[in-house]
C-alpha cells in the first residue's frame, strides 16, 4: 500500500509538472512575441470584432482579458501574473495607477484620430490625469434619478426625493456603497471625494434616516422595478436609464441639480507595455471614425469620440440620454478618490447602514 | 487483501486529488489569510470580530433564519414522505421526480421569478390584498428570503427522510397495529424515532446552506437585511479586506461545526441506517 501511494504521488507530481512546463512554454511563446498585445477591458466592452479587424489589418495579435470590477482589475494586475500592456479602468483606479507609477506616458503623436476625442472630455479627464498625459477616454456617463412621470407629482431636479420622505416604499437606491455616499454628499452640498469625517458622518446619518423610505438597495434589477411599475423613482447610471426608457416611454432620467458623479473608464499603457508602438496602434485605432460608431454600438453606453454622433442616423442623434447637453453634467464630479482610511470608513459605515 | 487495498487506493486517487485541490488547500489558504492581518502578522482580531454588534448581530438573524427554515422545512417534510411512501413504488418514484424537478433549474433563475412573485405588484402581494389584508407587503421582509431558501432546500429534507421511512420494515408497523397501537403512536414511537438517521442529515444539509446564501437574501430581501454571508462577501468583493472576510468565513464555520456535533453524534449512533 504504502508503495503504491508513492507512485501515485510521484505520477500526480509529474503531470503537475508536465503541466505547468507545458503553461510555461506556451505562455512565453505568446507573451514575448513582439506583435503580441495583452489587453485588460471590463467584461462585454469592447465589440470581439473589432479585435479582429485590428489583427487583419495590423498583423498584430490580441490576448484578451475582462473583469468585473476595478477593485477586481487591480488585484490581478499588481499580482503579476500576466504581464498586461493595455488596460481599461475606471477614474479612481487610473489615479490610483498613476499615483503608484504603474502607467506610461501615451505617444501621442503617433495617434491620427486622437481630435476625435471631444475636449469636454479631455477636461474630465484632469481630474485624475491633470495633464491628459496618461490616459485616453473611451466612455462615460452619469448617475441620476430614473422615475415614473406617472407616479410622481410634476418633474423632480433634486436628490431631495430621495430624502424627504414623500415617496417612501418607493424608492430604490443603488446596492454599492460608492455611488450610495456619493449622491447622499452631493444632495448635502459636499464634493463627492470629500475625506472630511464629519461631512461623512452626517451623509452616513442621512442615509439612516432615509432607509425605512427604501424598498430596496440593487444593482442590476434597480431598473427592471421602475420598468415593472413596483418602485416610482430609482438611483440608476445613465446606460441603465436609456434602456428603461426604451421598455416604458413614461420614465424619465434626470441628473439632478445639485450634481452628480460622472464617470470615465479611460485606456492605460502599462509600465510594463515591451511594445508601445502597437499600443499606440491599438489606442489610436478604437479612436477611428468606422471602430467607435461599431464599438458605440456593441456598447450602448455615451462615448467621447464625436465622430459617433455624426455618423448615426438624425433620430438616435438627438438622444439625450446617449448625448446629454453640457449644461446638465456642469455640477457633476469625477470619483477620484482614492486615501485608503475614508474607503475604510465607508465601508465601515455602510456594514453599519444595512445591519441597522 | 493486499491487493485489495492497492486497487481501493488507485480508485481513491482522484478523489484524494480532488478533496486536496478543492477542499483541504483552499481551506489552509483561508485559514491563513484568517490569522494574518494585512501586513501579514499573526493576529486573532479577524475571527474575533464575529462579535462586532454589526457581525452578530448578522449571525443571530441568520440563525433566525436558518432554524425558521429547518422547522418549515421538517414540518413540510414529514406529511409529505408519510404520503408518498404509502404510494406503490413507480408512483413515489414519479412524485420524487416532480420534487426534484426545480433542481434541475438555474439558482439564480428561481430565485429572479420569486422575486416577481413576492414583488410590490407581484401575485402575492395581490392575493394577500385580495383577500382584503391591507398594510402588508411581503416584498423584501424576511418572509420573503425564508421563502427562497425553504423553496431551494426543501428537497434536501425530503429526499433523506424519505429514504429513512421507506427502509422502515413494513411488519415492523404492522406488528405495532397488531398490538393496538393507534396511527398517531406508530408515528411517534416507531416511524418517527427509526427516521431520524434521515431527519438530522437533512437537517444538516439544511441548516448549514440556508445560514449563507447571501444571494437569496440580496435579491428577495432587497439589500436591506445581512446574513452573515453577506457581511463575508462585502469584505471580499467591495472592501476588500480579505484578512477580515476569511476570518469571519472560519468564525463561521467553527460555529456551525459546534452546532453540529450534537447531529453528528446521533448519526453515528445509527450509522448503519444513515442515509
Amino acid at each position: 500500500m504504502y508503495m503504491i501511494r508513492k507512485k501515485t504521488l510521484a505520477l500526480i507530481l509529474t503531470g503537475i509538472m508536465i503541466t505547468i512546463t507545458a503553461l510555461g512554454v506556451f505562455g512565453c511563446e505568446v507573451s514575448d512575441s513582439a506583435d503580441t498585445l495583452t489587453v485588460f477591458n471590463y467584461g462585454e466592452y469592447l465589440d470581439p470584432d473589432m479585435i479582429k479587424l485590428f489583427t487583419k489589418e495590423t498583423g498584430i495579435k490580441i490576448k484578451y482579458e475582462e473583469a468585473t470590477t476595478p477593485e477586481e482589475m487591480y488585484t490581478k494586475f499588481k499580482s503579476g501574473a500576466i504581464g498586461y500592456d493595455l488596460l481599461c479602468t475606471s477614474d479612481y483606479m487610473l489615479k490610483r495607477l498613476i499615483n503608484e507609477n504603474e502607467v506610461r506616458e501615451i505617444d501621442y503623436s503617433l495617434f491620427q484620430y486622437k481630435d476625435n476625442i471631444g475636449q469636454k472630455y479631455w477636461d474630465f479627464s484632469k481630474s485624475f490625469d491633470p495633464e491628459n498625459k496618461y490616459t485616453l477616454p473611451y466612455f462615460w456617463g452619469t448617475l441620476g434619478i430614473l422615475y415614473d412621470t406617472t407616479k410622481v407629482n410634476g418633474k423632480i431636479d433634486s436628490w431631495d426625493v430621495l430624502f424627504n420622505g414623500e415617496y417612501a416604499g418607493q424608492i430604490i437606491m443603488q446596492n454599492a456603497v460608492r455611488e450610495t455616499f456619493q449622491i447622499t454628499e452631493k444632495y448635502l452640498g459636499y464634493s463627492l471625494n470629500t475625506t472630511d469625517r464629519d461631512e461623512i458622518q452626517k451623509a452616513y446619518e442621512t442615509l439612516l434616516k432615509q432607509k425605512p423610505d427604501v424598498q430596496a438597495y440593487l444593482v442590476d434589477e434597480a431598473r427592471d422595478e421602475v420598468v415593472a411599475g413596483n418602485a416610482a423613482i430609482a438611483v440608476v447610471y445613465s446606460g441603465e436609464a436609456y434602456l428603461g426608457h426604451k421598455y416604458n416611454p413614461d420614465l424619465e432620467y434626470v441628473i439632478p441639480k445639485e450634481g452628480s458623479n460622472v464617470w470615465l473608464d479611460s485606456w492605460c499603457i502599462t509600465k510594463n507595455c515591451k511594445n508601445t508602438e502597437a499600443a499606440c496602434k491599438f489606442l489610436d485605432f478604437l479612436c477611428r471614425d468606422d471602430v467607435a460608431l461599431k464599438n458605440f454600438e456593441f456598447i450602448y453606453y455615451s462615448t467621447p469620440n464625436e465622430t459617433v454622433k455624426e455618423n448615426l442616423p438624425p433620430e438616435d442623434q438627438n438622444d439625450k440620454y446617449m448625448f446629454p447637453d453640457d449644461s446638465v453634467t456642469e455640477n457633476c464630479e469625477v470619483c477620484t478618490l482614492t486615501d485608503p482610511e475614508t474607503n475604510e470608513l465607508l465601508n465601515k459605515l455602510w456594514k453599519e447602514l444595512k445591519a441597522n | 487483501m493486499d491487493k485489495v487495498m492497492n486497487r481501493r487506493s488507485v480508485l481513491s486517487g482522484p478523489y484524494v486529488v480532488w478533496a486536496l485541490g478543492f477542499t483541504v488547500i483552499p481551506l489552509i489558504v483561508i485559514i491563513k489569510y484568517a490569522i494574518s492581518d494585512r501586513t501579514g502578522a499573526f493576529t486573532l482580531s479577524n475571527i474575533l470580530a464575529i462579535f462586532d454588534p454589526v457581525n452578530l448581530k448578522a449571525l443571530i438573524f441568520s440563525l433566525e433564519i436558518a432554524i425558521g427554515c429547518t422547522v418549515v422545512c421538517i414540518l413540510l417534510a414529514y406529511p409529505l414522505v408519510l404520503a408518498i411512501s404509502r404510494l406503490k413504488f413507480a408512483r413515489s418514484g414519479f412524485m420524487l421526480v416532480i420534487l426534484i424537478l426545480p433542481m434541475w433549474m438555474n439558482f439564480i433563475l428561481k430565485l429572479l421569478a420569486w422575486q416577481m412573485i413576492l414583488s410590490s405588484n407581484g401575485i402575492l402581494n395581490m392575493i394577500i390584498r385580495a383577500a382584503g389584508i391591507t398594510g402588508f407587503d411581503i416584498s423584501n421582509t424576511p418572509i420573503s428570503i425564508m421563502i427562497g431558501v425553504i423553496y431551494e432546500y426543501f428537497p434536501y429534507m425530503v429526499l433523506p427522510v424519505f429514504d429513512a421511512v421507506i427502509a422502515i420494515d413494513a411488519d415492523v408497523i404492522e406488528a405495532a397495529r397488531d398490538l393496538g397501537a393507534k396511527k398517531g403512536t406508530v408515528f411517534w414511537k416507531i416511524i418517527f424515532p427509526l427516521s431520524l438517521p434521515g431527519l438530522m442529515s437533512g437537517i444538516t444539509m439544511v441548516f448549514v446552506p440556508s445560514m449563507t446564501s447571501f444571494v437569496t437574501a440580496d435579491i428577495l430581501g432587497g439589500g436591506k437585511l445581512q446574513l452573515v454571508g453577506n457581511i463575508i462577501e462585502q469584505e471580499f468583493i467591495q472592501s476588500m479586506n480579505w484578512n477580515l472576510g476569511a476570518g469571519l468565513s472560519v468564525a463561521l464555520m467553527i460555529f456551525i461545526l459546534i452546532s453540529m456535533t450534537f447531529t453528528v453524534k446521533k448519526d453515528e449512533r445509527e450509522e448503519e441506517e444513515a442515509w
